[in-house]
């Protein structure tokens, strides 16, 4: 028989990744990203302008507090600039967790009511963020141009950041969103949970202001001390990250996105029934 | 004979697990105190509740299945489970070629969003691919009757529009199985109409397998071929159309609505209807009436002083409430006690569904008065081979046949 043959089954302990479902709803993905990003400019004067001048705004604030106010160091590189490049990988990994988080809860009727690759859902959310951080990261680049700033060779290093950057929010996105169809408590912990995280990572200032020892190692278990201070580094050149850290950022990433996707796929069956 | 089957259904059951006294935790917070209070008491107690209990089926390719049965009954369930929605408990189907389910009309649909990105999104959704959505587009348009309004978020349409739209989208989903859940109850009349169209051609023309279902039984029978009917989470019939509405019918008739509770009337008032009761002339409770058969109907009634000229009435009003008879007691004067007044209800009435109304009146004046109660159907399985048909305009059909006389000036 030539046509896909679907078979039905009672949920199993371990369900395998149907990769040609996700294949074949690969269109709904783009779908739901799109929508997600026509709805937050609609009925908004400055629309997409927004997606810059929230780290815009935001950089200026970290400028003014660790810059003027704490007199932190940020070796030679406009304090603006500095913290608007944290912000930029800040806010693809917050802004990831917490929509892939809600998407589930978000998209309730659906969940409900029609069938597709659940898993769409929280893709969809990060693809929306990408795209949002791709327009700020072009204002970035602008930025650099106007402060003469030229990224090094190190800048090769960017895409593979980021790819750890996405599989660690996706998979903290996957699990956070499972666990909400049953208890939305998670939805009300995780923007608190990352207003702290956000203080706890090198996002206004570097690890460097960080005393050294003790502190700066346990400083460094926060996998997003490595990924945010690697990301800078690849564009202004500032910072450094150690290949140790690098490597258990790395590995904690992609475990994050393994536990996330299990977990979201073993309770994947149940949304329907429990959201 | 595997290769034209499109769906083959073995003992599937699905067990919910219903919380009854300790209500199942919701926050973290409530689940920590529970854990606390009882740390090695299981999870929760908790009642099954069989919505499905081995239901097996085939279903060959082409074939439009209507699915019928009373609410609760486990048709919804059944069409969660074979669009991939909800997991069975047990059991196993098979599933040969693409599946497009429509359990509701304008899931997905984003009011912000226009009509046009409304059709991209709600294709996405359902499972189309952005080309095939290009291809449709307007025909879909075309369906839908919105051109005007392609680009005007849909949350400034009128209802029928949004409805259509929404419909417009899931008819040009061309799967190989269709399933299709009671979605004609939104709409007008001729929207109805011309959905049924819609499905009639996807299911005819194109040769997809249908499974339909529905609470219109005139819908089963134009579109369906077979008909399956659950009935408390199991087949409890399965083949020819005419045959398993029958056997749907009498079912219905099994499980009387003849205690129907009626609405306390009146604060003060000193007459309240008790009891509505409805049966065959040979005296057998029933709710459902062939086209043609005689009933009766019981309105029992209490009053609690003496009244002077009390009439008793019992009507009948179609479901949107239109009136459609009303039968009058002989007036009399009544002590206080309980009374029944029992009305021959020999007018042939056409097949449908109706509610009843209950009056009270003493001297003229309404004491008490409830309408949209209970309710009776009239099947369209006639009686007798008399040329009663099921359907025409109106729910009355005149009996007296005049003869055509000359005109006189």
């Amino acid at each position: 028989m030539s046509e896909p043959l679907v078979r039905i089954r009672p949920p199993q302990r371990w369900e395998a990744l149907d990769l040609r479902a996700l294949w074949r709803y690969r269109d709904l993905l783009g779908a739901l990203a799109i929508r997600d990003i026509k709805l937050r400019y609609r009925q908004t004067l400055l629309g997409v302008l927004w997606v810059v001048l929230q780290p815009l705004l935001a950089a200026g604030i970290f400028a003014f507090v660790f810059g003027r106010v704490a007199k932190l160091d940020s070796g030679g590189v406009p304090y603006v600039l500095f913290s608007y490049t944290g912000l930029l990988a800040w806010n693809l990994f917050s802004g990831s967790v917490l929509k892939a988080s809600g998407s589930l809860v978000a998209n309730a009727p659906l969940v409900a009511k029609v069938f597709f690759p659940r898993l769409l859902l929280p893709f969809s959310a990060v693809v929306s963020t990408l795209l949002d951080f791709a327009i700020a990261l072009v204002v970035g680049f602008f930025l650099m141009l106007w402060w003469g700033k030229v990224p090094g060779p190190m800048l090769l290093l960017a895409p593979v950041w980021l790819a750890l950057l996405l599989l660690f929010s996706t998979g903290l996105g996957m699990l956070c969103a499972a666990l909400a169809v049953a208890y939305r408590d998670v939805l009300h912990i995780l923007p608190v949970a990352l207003q702290m995280l956000l203080y706890g990572s090198p996002v206004g200032y570097t690890i460097a202001v960080i005393p050294e020892g003790l502190p700066r190692t346990l400083y460094k278990l926060n996998p997003l001390a490595a990924l945010i201070e690697g990301f800078r580094n690849a564009l202004l050149g500032e910072g450094h990250v150690g290949i140790y850290s690098a490597a258990y950022a790395a590995v904690f990433a992609v475990l994050i996105f393994l536990v996330g996707l299990v977990f979201f796929r073993r309770m994947e069956r149940q949304f329907a029934d429990v959201i | 004979m595997s290769s034209d089957l499109a769906i083959s259904a073995r003992g599937i059951g699905k067990t919910f697990r219903v919380a009854t006294a300790q209500p199942r935790a919701t926050t973290l917070g409530e689940l920590l105190v529970q854990k606390m209070r009882r740390p090695f008491a299981s999870r929760e107690r908790t009642e099954e509740f069989e919505a499905l209990a081995d239901v097996s089926f085939e279903v060959r390719r082409g074939e439009v299945l209507g699915i019928i049965g009373r609410n609760g009954a486990g048709k919804s369930t059944l069409l969660k489970i074979l669009s991939q929605i909800t997991p069975p408990t047990r059991g196993e189907i098979d599933l040969h070629g693409r599946v497009g389910s429509l359990l509701e009309v304008g899931t997905g649909f984003h009011p912000e969003l226009t009509g046009r990105e409304n059709i991209y999104l709600n294709g996405a959704i359902l499972g189309m691919k952005r080309g095939e959505i290009e291809r449709e587009f307007d025909s879909i348009v075309a369906f839908a009757e919105t051109e005007q309004f392609l680009d005007t978020p849909v949350k400034r349409y009128s209802s029928g529009m949004y409805v259509r739209l929404a419909f417009a989208v899931a008819a040009h989903l061309r799967p190989d199985i269709l399933i299709v859940d009671e979605v004609l109850a939104v709409g007008d009349l001729a929207f109805q109409r011309k959905c049924l169209g819609k499905m009639d051609e996807v299911a005819h023309r194109s040769g997809a397998t249908v499974l339909f279902v529905s609470h219109q039984m005139s819908a089963v029978r134009t579109l369906c071929t077979r008909a399956l009917l659950i009935e408390k989470g199991r087949v409890a019939a399965d083949g020819k159309v005419e045959s398993v509405l029958a056997r749907y019918l009498s079912l219905n008739s099994a499980a009387t609505n003849a205690h129907t509770t009626l609405p306390p009337g009146l604060p003060d008032s000193p007459a309240r209807a008790l009891a509505v009761r409805t049966r065959t002339v040979e005296g057998t409770p029933s709710a459902t009436f062939r086209l043609g058969e005689k009933w009766r109907a019981c309105v029992e009634f209490e009053i609690t002083r003496t009244l002077p000229h009390v009439i008793a009435g019992f009507g009948l009003r179609s479901v949107d409430g239109t009136p459609l008879v009303t039968w009058w007691s002989a007036p009399s004067d009544l002590p206080a006690g309980r009374y029944t007044a029992e009305f021959e209800c020999d007018l042939p009435l056409a097949a449908g569904e109706m509610n009843f109304a209950v009056g009270i009146t003493s001297d003229e004046k309404n004491l008490y008065y409830a309408e949209g109660i209970g309710a009776l159907s009239i099947s369209e399985i006639a009686l007798t081979t008399q040329p009663h048909r099921a359907t025409g305009c109106g729910l009355l059909i005149t009996t007296t046949r005049p003869p055509i006389q000359p005109l006189r000036e």
